[in-house]
């Protein structure tokens, strides 16, 4: 990549920082160049979270239906499948695969929800009742 | 209290941190690039059955740790490398380090890291930074992909030292253990040390999924993605592969940019025309990616998506294997 090809279309990384870019100059040396973004990337990214933002909202409609409980709605928004929140929770996989099922989880003590909301980074109740309120 | 340190961007985390800790002791000349060579930074593999945030497992470097080690060990510099079960116990021991003057490489999860925009977090727990000080309760952070340093509250930074999931970075941290000169010899030892590893790992990798081969069969499988995952699922993978080859770190075209620089940069240490032939064989493949990444986005963005599409997808990586394979060949075949 020639130094003046190395595209400046505003990301929302570009926003914060510019990256660095290897590029090659007139004599074909190479030396770098701040970058603010690439339009073919930033798409990539979008269609990611549209992606995400699709799996929330069926994970949602899914724990409205009873289907499911609201831990998957918060696995989805958080990001978290079952070995990371096993990480953030100390629960085996197995625990939060059975505390997925609705019954199984309006029976949870206190305690074991205290350990979901502080690896979603929400309250209690916000827990039972799908409220998010920060990004 | 803040340890003499100069923040230097570079393009990725991992052989950003390694060069700028270098630097800081003394080893002026190990630049970003040299770093990433020595240390045989360049990769390719494809793992489906491993997933990413839905996707396949791709990756176009060195796993993790390597890059910093590898380079450290070739140059001849003893390092201090500790992951920490206790939470307190590694704040104590980053604090201990600083105390004694030295900034500290810490491996860290991004998703809760403060200072990244929302779209950038996932749960991705092999990012690199270093820590050069601390005034009240914040912590100085030189981030090597940012341009200035920052900050993480006592709190944010053990949060990110501890986040969980694969990789976890169990508060591991990393620093070179003392002041050693770095000689041109050295440099040039590591540097062919560097080039015959990585010739080693591109070219001689067992089975399908890494080095040029996996390169090579990517393509293949890319051909048959429209019809076996559908359309849309098909421009979820390609943006996949878009992103780990193309966002933060990696200085554009997966790496290969920075390793055409690398060969460049060797050249000021061991003149050999063929490091700057596959130098710009590097360029090639690099602009190559970055083809295919247009043409990827087009396919993701619903403007194009017949067969034919993937098909020129597929070719464009079998072709980058056939002239990353050749240029391999070419570094293992110099006569130093």
């Amino acid at each position: 990549m020639k130094k003046e090809d190395v595209p400046q279309d505003l990301g929302s990384l570009g926003k914060i920082t510019r990256e660095v870019c290897y590029a090659t100059d007139k004599d074909g040396k190479y030396t770098t160049q701040l970058s603010s973004g690439w339009e073919v990337k930033a798409q990539a990214l979008d269609l990611a979270w549209q992606d995400i933002d699709q799996r929330i909202a069926s994970a949602k409609q899914k724990v409205l239906n009873k289907e499911a409980s609201p831990l998957l709605f918060f696995m989805e928004y958080r990001l978290m499948d079952a070995s990371i929140l096993a990480g953030y929770t100390g629960f085996w996989q197995w625990q939060i695969k059975r505390h997925l099922k609705p019954e199984v989880f309006d029976s949870l003590s206190d305690k074991k929800l205290q350990k979901y909301a502080k690896a979603f980074n929400v309250k209690v109740a916000d827990l039972k009742s799908m409220n998010v309120h920060e990004s | 209290m803040k340890v003499d340190f100069v923040h230097r961007q570079s393009a990725h985390c991992e052989s950003g941190v390694t060069s700028s800790l270098l630097q800081n002791i003394g080893a002026a000349k190990i630049t970003e690039p040299l770093a990433f060579g020595m240390g045989a930074g360049l990769f390719f593999a494809y793992i489906p059955l491993i997933k990413v945030n839905n996707g396949p497992a791709i990756a176009f470097r060195t796993f993790p740790g390597l890059i910093f080690k590898r380079t450290c060990k070739a140059l001849g510099i003893p390092i201090v490398r500790k992951k920490f079960s206790s939470k307190a116990e590694a704040e104590k021991y980053l604090q201990d380090a600083l105390a004694a003057g030295s900034p500290v490489g810490c491996q860290v999860g991004v998703y809760y890291l403060s200072y990244f925009p929302r779209e950038y977090r996932f749960h991705f727990n092999a990012h690199n930074l270093i820590v050069f000080g601390k005034e009240e309760d914040n912590y100085l952070i030189s981030d090597p992909i940012m341009e200035f340093p920052t900050t993480l509250t006592t709190y944010e930074l053990e949060r990110v030292r501890f986040a969980k999931g694969a990789l976890a970075p169990k508060g591991q941290i990393y620093y070179p253990a003392q002041h050693v000169e770095v000689t041109d010899d050295t440099i040039r030892k590591a540097i062919k040390n560097g080039i015959k590893l990585n010739v080693s790992n591109m070219l001689n990798i067992p089975g399908w999924f890494a080095g040029v081969n996996g390169i090579q069969y990517t393509g293949g499988r890319i051909k048959k993605w429209r019809d076996n995952l559908g359309l849309e699922k098909a421009g979820l993978y390609l943006a996949q592969l878009v992103r780990m080859q193309e966002e933060i770190g990696t200085g554009g075209g997966g790496f290969r940019y920075m390793y055409g620089a690398f060969l460049q940069e060797a050249y000021a240490f061991l003149p050999n025309d063929d490091l700057l032939k596959s130098s710009e064989k590097f360029t090639e493949t690099g602009d190559l990616w970055r083809t295919a990444a247009v043409l990827a986005a087009g396919i993701y963005k619903g403007r194009l998506g017949s067969q034919a599409d993937f098909n020129q997808m597929g070719d464009y990586l079998i072709e980058i294997a056939e002239i990353e394979r050749k240029a391999f060949i070419e570094l293992k075949n110099i006569k130093w």
